[in-house]
């Protein structure tokens, strides 16, 4: 199931609604990095709440996003991970080192806001 | 005296079923139950067990017990008894009776009774014999059954009190809105540090809490693995969006984790709990001021 992109303001939010196959996060990853771009957004919001699995290549493919969104000059904050998958996240190895984590949406939003204020 | 009754019970012929066996001696054990109950108690006293409870207590379970023995005994179903054993077991831990007191105390009575029948068949070692051949394997069985009973009933409240033990160890704190606290105390083991982890990721969801605090003053040594939990803590944490500020870190524990090479990169240490209180309150942006001094 394709991921869908939404625009909101400065900024671009995908959200996950189940599991997804590594086709549709190679998929998000395109539509994301191209977006990212044409609508001048500042930055990214990936949120994850609806995922109760996450497995190496979904983490790989989410620190790779974050990557590639800096390069292509926006932030990224990954949103909604669940208590139990982030345990299970952590005791793989599986830490998203580098890209900004938020509790939800809202917080995400927060935490954006926050901090193109203080930048501007 | 129990000889009495018992004579007539002899019959001419030697071969009788092992079930009538039993029958006999069932109704042997239920004719001298009060001579045989008390004889069971003297003994118990005698030998010191039981010492938690009182003499009439002991009576008292004496006779349930004598009973349900001769119950399991005439029907050889053994369900009865061990609702009985964990019944009584559920009773008699909690004032503090050992294991070998309960097993001690059977077979007292498994003793007591064989040589009641002893003193019955005396004068008829065949008999006896054939008597002690359906007595024994069952006397066996139900001293067994007890002693399970027991063990697993104690098992049970072991297990229930870890449980909670563990529950009341782990407290999640809200001090501030959005500030949690968690302070460590006592040993970790990777069980409770897993059980930490999850109860400390459902608190910041729950409070959505921005900042933790975790104090681990009253923990008095870590190793690699206890290290690399609290490493894999603060990861969790912050992927659910929440700072971890680890505070009391004795010297002993600076120096293990220094000598084992711990990657302490991503932790944010403070010296005591109420400097990393303080910090956390920076970092979520609450200034803290004295309105006058305390008088």
């Amino acid at each position: 199931m394709e991921v869908p992109i939404l625009k909101q303001g400065a900024f671009l939010i995908a959200t996950f609604q189940a599991a997804l196959s590594d086709a549709d996060l190679n998929q998000l990853r395109m539509g994301l990095v191209q977006q990212v771009v044409k609508f001048r957004s500042r930055a990214v919001i990936v949120d994850v709440t609806a995922m109760d699995v996450m497995d190496s290549f979904a983490s790989r493919t989410l620190r790779e996003i974050a990557h590639m969104i800096r390069l292509r000059g926006a932030e990224t904050v990954i949103v909604g991970i669940q208590p139990e998958v982030a345990f299970a996240m952590v005791q793989l190895g599986l830490t998203l080192e580098g890209v900004a984590t938020a509790l939800d949406l809202e917080e995400g939003l927060a935490y954006l806001n926050d901090k193109f204020k203080t930048a501007n | 005296m129990a000889k009495r009754e018992g004579t007539p019970a002899f019959p001419e012929a030697n071969r009788e079923e092992p079930s009538e066996l039993l029958r006999e001696l069932v109704a042997h054990l239920r004719q001298n139950r009060t001579q045989l109950r008390e004889e069971w108690v003297v003994r118990i006293t005698e030998t010191r067990l039981l010492t938690a409870m009182t003499k009439e207590e002991i009576f008292a379970e004496a006779t349930s017990v004598y009973d349900s023995y001769v119950e399991a005994l005439e029907t050889e179903a053994f369900e009865a008894l061990q609702a009985y054993a964990r019944n009584l077991s559920e009773r008699i831990i909690p004032r503090g009776v050992e294991t070998h007191e309960v097993v001690g105390i059977v077979l007292l009575l498994r003793d007591v009774l064989a040589r009641s029948l002893f003193a019955k068949y005396q004068n008829d070692f065949k008999k006896l014999n054939r008597i002690l051949d359906a007595y024994e394997p069952a006397a066996n069985r139900i001293a067994n059954t007890v002693a399970v009973g027991f063990v697993q009933e104690r098992e049970r409240v072991i297990r229930q009190q870890q449980e909670a033990i563990r529950e009341l160890s782990t407290p999640v704190l809200q001090v501030r809105e959005r500030l949690l606290i968690l302070p460590i105390i006592g040993v970790i083991d990777p069980q409770r540090a897993r059980q930490l982890t999850e109860q400390l990721l459902r608190g910041i969801r729950t409070n959505r809490a921005k900042v933790v605090v975790i104090d681990i003053t009253g923990v008095a040594a870590m190793d690699l693995t206890v290290a690399n939990n609290l490493v894999q803590t603060v990861e969790a944490s912050r992927l659910l969006g929440a700072t971890v500020i680890v505070t009391g870190l004795s010297p002993e524990i600076a120096q293990t984790l220094v000598t084992i090479g711990v990657d302490l990169g991503k932790m944010n240490t403070v010296g005591d709990l109420q400097g990393g209180i303080e910090q956390a309150e920076r970092l979520l942006g609450y200034k803290v001021e004295k309105l006058a001094e305390p008088r």
